[in-house]
């Protein structure tokens, strides 16, 4: 298991979130976890929630686990998602608050520095306007 | 009162066919202000449901709300599911297994916030919340009298009604700005159409 921050990525759309993941793949290679999913449970566009609780598990780290998501209804299942997680587990995934694709790689590049999961966050929501 | 097990059955099946049944208008709705897929997500998340009808109409009446609160999370698959699951889910977990009219008002309260900390808004923002929260405020201190059911759906058709001239500010409606005004939230039309459902079955389970 890696020390570092993991990265979720959570969009409506499955190719959207394969795409930022690639992206960040190539960026930080394998020194971060990285899990992506998108579409409903149908396959549709939309999120799921057991699918996001899938993701988290494949990018677990113990120093925490970043989302990133796109609109609205990623954000409310995701935070679901966490919520549903094991107690210990649950104050150490965040959503943060940025731009899905740069919100990722800036977070993945950020965790490969093995910042803490307050700091990934925090350099991915400096993308987003206050 | 207290319902039986064919009448918690019965409940849960006639919500989960009227909202199933009317898919189409909700989807329509979300259409004009939204990304047009409430009908299709809360088909695919009350047929789930409907898949476990008999497991559900086991339960007391407290763990099949909760249970139709999971299934709503797990399926629907747009902000609808959580905001809804969280509806039920605390719903569930506030009614006591007798409730009352006075039991039941505080359990909806309860939901009710639960449901604004997860959509992180407020009455007045063109969401389910202008319904759910004046059907709270009729059923606070109410009397169960024969007419309170009338009343009830009175208050929410006239509340789904009443975000036709509001502007979104949440969820993906807000992207339209003034040009959300005009149209009716298709989650307050969602939650109008459950509650009045709820509300017949509720008195017909009396007689």
């Amino acid at each position: 298991m890696s020390a570092n921050v993991g990265i979720v990525i959570v969009s409506h759309s499955p190719k959207v979130a394969e795409g930022a993941a690639d992206m960040v793949r190539q960026m930080v290679g394998a020194e971060v976890p990285v899990a992506w999913t998108g579409g409903n449970p149908d396959g549709g566009l939309g999120t799921s929630v057991p699918a996001i609780i899938e993701a988290i598990d494949k990018a677990w780290s113990d120093s925490g686990v970043a989302i990133l998501v796109d609109l609205g209804g990623a954000e409310t299942n995701s935070e679901m998602a966490v919520e549903m997680l094991d107690q210990d587990r649950q104050g150490k995934v965040v959503v943060c608050n940025a731009p899905i694709v740069e919100g990722a790689v800036i977070a993945a590049a950020e965790a490969a520095s093995g910042a803490s999961l307050a700091d990934v966050k925090k350099t991915a929501e400096e993308l987003s306007p206050q | 009162m207290t319902l039986t097990s064919d009448q918690v059955k019965r409940l849960i099946e006639t919500v989960a066919k009227t909202v199933i049944a009317e898919a189409d208008r909700l989807t329509t709705l979300d259409q004009a202000i939204g990304d047009g897929d409430h009908g299709l997500n809360m088909k695919r998340g009350f047929e789930a449901v409907l898949a476990d009808l008999d497991g559900l109409a086991r339960k007391p009446l407290p763990d099949a709300v909760k249970a139709v609160g999971t299934h709503l999370v797990m399926k629907v698959g747009g902000a609808s599911g959580p905001l809804y699951g969280t509806l039920f889910l605390t719903l569930g977990k506030e009614l006591p297994a007798e409730a009352g009219l006075a039991e039941l008002a505080n359990a909806l309260g309860t939901a009710f916030e639960a449901v604004k900390a997860r959509g992180k808004s407020d009455v007045g923002q063109k969401t389910m919340l202008d319904v759910l929260g004046p059907v709270c405020d009729a059923l606070v201190g109410a009397s169960a009298d024969p007419q309170l059911g009338d009343r009830i759906k009175k208050v929410a058709t006239e509340a789904a009604e009443a975000t036709v001239p509001m502007k979104a500010v949440r969820g993906r409606a807000s992207f339209l700005g003034d040009r959300s005004i005009g149209h009716m939230d298709p989650g307050a039309c969602s939650a109008a159409l459950m509650i009045a459902t709820i509300v017949d079955c509720l008195e017909s389970a009396k007689t």
